[in-house]
């Protein structure tokens, strides 16, 4: 996928937001100073009106927009992943989940991939916090084309919402002219016996790589990308337990508590099968450029080729 | 204020402290030392100020109430069961399984709740939202929080108020409960947050002080605060924790307990006297 058109998550956050603006006239976007990384100054430009700067109080945020959100506007409060589910965690699970309350909250620069900035703001423990608040959905998009469909999927839907955006350009691999988001369900990109490759966001794509290079030394790997970690197409993954008999998952997040996790959940009560999980392995990340820190942590396609053949192992 | 008027107030507070401690009593635990010290306010809110419907709890430009400090959900509810939100007998089932009426305030599942609270510190956010949404769509309705005098020792409070001043949110009053009492002690000497008034008036603030027990007090503060635009308004109420029950009178150990069977006659039995005296007025 050398060749792709890359563009980072929050690019497409950013502009879904402004696009999505002139359609729903109830949205409203909150951000607690970071609009210029977290691309909602795309929005702001447009609609200054309906843009509301919370400073740097991401409390404060989750629940100004908790109370926006009551009275019957659309409201997304977005700043970096660390802060909105690290910081203002309880902010999101009291004023915001327990109430069910209609706010999306917008998380960029989740994972490793922030880079340079170091381990205080690569945020990997984000999908297993939000997974913990009963009723939250939670979408992690692969490309620009998902990440825009799911901005308008997140507006559709009467609840809570957690997007997680990357700040690394990722491959753009869906073609918008027939991309179809269905919340809550998994999307099986390439059929496959030997392994099921279970991957989200910006793994995805590495996660297609891998098994076209499987593929040539012979192993025939399916490819599963969960856009929705919650709730979760457990249709898809048994369905890849029981034809394949192995899994693979791959995340930019915690080996703790993401999709990994969530798929060995599913899979220990309809099918139990060997589950490799390829994630940050317990430990925080440091500087570095992005693209380095992801082939160091194990999140590349080589360590992907290298897990499933491992993993094929496991089926003897 | 009309001396009828003030003596309905008066008798209507005192059927609201009768609410908390059969709530509290019946739930065999609660915070009925800071609710009977709101309960004037409460009185004054629901059956003075507020443009609300109990037939209509959700009517879109009705005023609201974010109880920020939600531990005193025992006065909300007595104050939304005598107004009309639901039946006063609720009230006996407080905090018991399948009940409607949480420990702390559920805005999903109680007719009249504007804001689920109890995390302390997160109600105030949450009105600035309801008041900033009213500004943002030219609505005319008031948002009134409570909040506790130990709760703003929460820093999220500082963040509200920065921000509600930054956005003129003059449709936004914060009432401030300086009962002097929080559950480990003396709030001066838990982790002083004095002086309230200051700090509030240091962020922006307009800021009124109010006897919390005397209804004249109590409507001097409020004209004020209808008065004034371009900033919020906080209002610093002085107030007795455990107000009218007399050994629960700015006793800390009351802050979150609830009466045993003698305690709650007893405390029933002054309610009840308080309240044929302002009968017989």
């Amino acid at each position: 996928m050398a060749d792709a058109i890359k563009k980072a998550t929050r690019e497409s956050y950013g502009e879904a937001l402004a696009s999505l603006g002139e359609k729903y006239e109830n949205l409203y976007v909150l951000d607690a100073d970071l609009a210029a990384a977290t691309k909602t100054g795309v929005f702001k430009k447009k609609f200054p009106e309906r843009f509301i700067d919370c400073g740097i109080a991401e409390s404060n945020m989750m629940g100004v927009a908790a109370g926006m959100a009551s009275t019957g506007k659309i409201v997304f409060a977005s700043t970096f992943a660390m802060f909105a589910a690290g910081r203002a965690f309880e902010q999101v699970r009291n004023s915001i989940g327990y109430p069910h309350i209609n706010v999306k909250i917008g998380a960029t620069h989740a994972g490793i991939s922030v880079g340079e900035d170091g381990a205080t703001h690569q945020c990997n423990e984000d999908i297993a916090l939000m997974r913990t608040i009963p009723g939250m959905t939670i979408i992690n998009p692969a490309d620009d084309v998902e990440a825009k469909a799911a901005v308008e999927a997140a507006i559709l839907h009467d609840g809570p919402v957690y997007l997680r955006f990357g700040r690394l350009a990722a491959p753009v691999f869906n073609d918008p002219n027939n991309y179809k988001f269905e919340l809550g369900k998994g999307i099986e990109l390439r059929g496959g016996k030997d392994v099921a490759i279970i991957a989200t966001g910006l793994m995805v794509s590495e996660a297609i790589e891998a098994a076209k290079e499987l593929e040539a030394q012979g192993i025939d790997a399916r490819v599963i990308n969960i856009h929705t970690i919650k709730p979760i197409d457990k249709d898809i993954i048994c369905k890849a337990a029981k034809e394949t008999g192995v899994i693979v998952t791959v995340e930019e997040h915690s080996v703790i508590g993401g999709l990994g996790s969530a798929v060995a959940e599913v899979v220990t009560e309809c099918c139990p099968v060997p589950v490799v999980k390829i994630g940050v392995n317990d430990v925080f990340g440091h500087s570095g450029p992005a693209v380095e820190l992801l082939k160091e942590f194990g999140l590349s396609k080589d360590n992907i080729v290298e897990k499933a053949k491992y993993a094929v192992s496991l089926k003897k | 204020m009309d001396p009828k008027i003030k003596r309905d107030l008066e008798i209507t507070a005192c059927k609201i402290r009768k609410g908390i401690i059969e709530g509290v009593y019946n739930a065999k635990s609660g915070h009925p030392g800071g609710s009977l010290s709101i309960a004037d306010l409460l009185a004054y809110l629901y059956f003075v100020k507020l443009n609300v419907d109990p037939k209509n709890p959700k009517m879109p430009d009705r005023d609201r109430v974010v109880l920020s400090k939600g531990h005193c959900a025992p006065g909300l509810y007595s104050a939304l069961a005598l107004r009309g939100f639901f039946d006063v007998e609720e009230l006996k089932k407080l905090r018991h399984i399948g009940a409607m009426l949480q420990g702390h305030p559920d805005m999903k599942g109680t007719p009249g709740v504007d804001m689920t609270t109890g995390s302390l510190g997160q109600g105030i956010s949450a009105a600035c939202g309801m008041a900033l949404s009213g500004k943002l769509s030219n609505k005319y309705y008031k948002v009134y929080a409570i909040l506790g005098d130990g709760e703003v020792e929460e820093g999220q409070v500082w963040e509200a108020a920065m921000f509600a001043a930054h956005y003129k949110l003059d449709n936004l009053v914060a009432i401030v409960d300086n009962n002097g009492l929080q559950i480990d002690g003396k709030i001066t000497d838990v982790c002083s947050p004095m002086p309230i008034t200051d700090k509030f008036e240091a962020f922006g603030w307009h800021v009124i002080t109010m006897d919390a027990h005397n209804f004249d007090d109590i409507e001097r503060a409020f004209d004020e605060a209808e008065k004034i635009s371009g900033k919020p308004v906080a209002i610093i109420q002085t107030s007795v924790k455990g107000k009218n029950v007399s050994f629960m009178e700015n006793q800390v150990s009351w802050h979150g307990s609830a009466p045993n069977k003698e305690q709650y006659e007893q405390a029933m039995a002054e309610l009840d006297k308080q309240l044929k005296d302002l009968e017989g007025k």
